[in-house]
């Protein structure tokens, strides 16, 4: 997997708050920029990917613990 | 400010119907012996389970001989999915459900694959509804003994396309289970399955009753060690004052469902649409159409469900979640997961008998300044 501009530690963290950390980091980077969150909350998985769809923002790929998101907007 | 609480999770138990609170309390003095003995008592208790039979067959527009009464919903939707799987395994061991059945199924799932056997799981869509096409993919590959299809979702309301879906099953000679747990009592069941399960308490009778039916012809074997009691399909001495209370409560809910579903389905349009308006960030879920009439759900953006529920338990709502938060397993709900929906700050709503068009409107009226002040404490306004 390609490297990330920013990584997020979200390990530990129950949802919502990595999707909160996410929010308030990447409209901060660059458009293009990519983050890439690590969270072991399993709601993440599905919770990462669903803000990128009501944020416009592109989902970019789900590793194990880590998802990449990156700021088209 | 102490208004009176609004009882809003019909899904998980809706509020004793009082047609069922009279019979149990008839059937405690009249039904307490063992029906399967030979004295009077006895055959006053027989009676009386051969009653509720007829009466909850007939609701549901099955032969009395096709239904049996078990301990729960879950134990129905356990005897379902194994005793399908156990009367066809010289056909295969493989069992096609949907990725949103109910947990009993799942868990009923888990124990066969463990056994051996294998589980093909079929996708939903953003909505929640199953995907026709791996659908009959999945049920016309060799060695399928059973299909496990939820009729409604009980966590987001989409109805299912049991029809299509049960044709696609009968195309490839594999029976069909259907868990209308969310159906019976509330709407018309859909045709063309072969086994079926419901829960007495999810329409207003007691809790620990279920309904198994089984149809004519259908090959299912009991997983249970069996006696002679409910057909073999249930062993043990049903609780027959429980079970008269469910078949009585089952015809009353069957014969005023149309007009209830008139009455609640404006009551779940209304929420979808001023939460949808008046709650910023939420993803209100489901079937906008195809849909339950009684039940509705939603998330909301950066909220703690847990922290949601609650906010509004000490407004007086009780409504319950998916939010992994709330969950003895802190996983989210496979539902809303196989859906892709954010699964945090999750709400449903279930409406009942009961429920008022006031009622509604109290929980809208309060809804979006609990979700404000929670998002304000969390420092999230704005994101």
């Amino acid at each position: 997997m390609s490297e990330p501009d920013e990584t997020l530690d979200c390990r530990g963290q129950r949802c919502p708050l990595p999707v909160i950390q996410l929010a308030r980091r990447l409209p901060e980077l660059p458009v293009g920029a990519v983050v890439r969150v690590l969270a072991d909350d399993p709601a993440a998985a599905v919770d990462i990917p669903a803000w990128c769809r009501m944020r416009g923002q592109e989902f970019l790929a789900a590793h194990p613990d880590a998802y990449d998101v990156r700021r088209i907007r | 400010m102490n208004a009176a609480p609004v009882y809003l999770d019909a899904a998980s138990a809706a509020p004793l119907h009082p047609v069922a609170r009279q019979a149990l309390l008839a059937a405690l003095d009249d039904g307490w012996a063992d029906p399967a003995r030979l004295y009077g008592q006895a055959r006053r208790a027989r009676q009386l389970l051969d009653a509720a039979r007829e009466a909850a067959a007939q609701a549901l527009g099955v032969r009395a001989d096709e239904l049996s009464f078990t301990p729960s919903g879950t134990a129905a939707a356990h005897a379902a999915v194994l005793g399908g799987l156990a009367g066809r395994r010289r056909v295969g061991a493989r069992l096609v459900h949907s990725a949103i059945e109910h947990s009993a199924v799942l868990h009923a799932t888990e124990r066969h694959v463990s056994a051996g056997g294998t589980a093909v799981s079929v996708p939903v869509d953003r909505l929640g509804r199953l995907d026709l096409d791996a659908w009959a993919a999945a049920v016309a590959a060799p060695g399928v003994a059973l299909a496990a299809l939820i009729g409604a979702s009980h966590e987001v309301g989409t109805v299912q396309p049991v029809p299509t879906a049960a044709e696609r099953c009968a195309e490839a000679g594999v029976p069909l289970y259907v868990d209308a747990a969310q159906l019976a009592g509330r709407a018309p069941l859909p045709a063309g399955w072969s086994v079926l399960s419901a829960s007495a308490h999810k329409w207003g009778g007691p809790p620990g009753v279920g309904l198994l039916v089984v149809r004519k012809g259908t090959r299912w074997e009991s997983p249970f060690p069996a006696d002679e009691r409910e057909s073999g399909r249930t062993p043990g001495v049903v609780n027959l004052p429980a079970v008269v209370a469910a078949a009585t409560s089952l015809r009353a809910a069957t014969a005023d469902a149309a007009a209830e579903a008139a009455r609640l389905a404006p009551l779940v349009d209304r929420i979808r649409a001023r939460v949808a308006a008046e709650v910023p960030d939420v993803e209100v879920v489901g079937d906008p159409v195809d849909r339950l009439p009684h039940l509705v759900t939603f998330s909301c953006l950066y909220v703690d469900g847990e922290a949601l529920l609650h906010a509004l338990d000490r407004r007086g709502f009780a409504v319950s979640s998916g939010s992994s938060c709330t969950s003895s397993t802190l996983r989210p709900s496979h539902v809303l997961e196989a859906m892709g929906v954010l699964s945090h700050g999750n709400v449903r709503v279930s409406l009942h008998r009961d429920t008022t068009e006031a009622d509604v409107e109290r929980f809208l009226a309060e809804l979006p300044g609990i979700v404000a002040d929670l998002r304000a404490e969390a420092g999230v306004i704005g994101l």
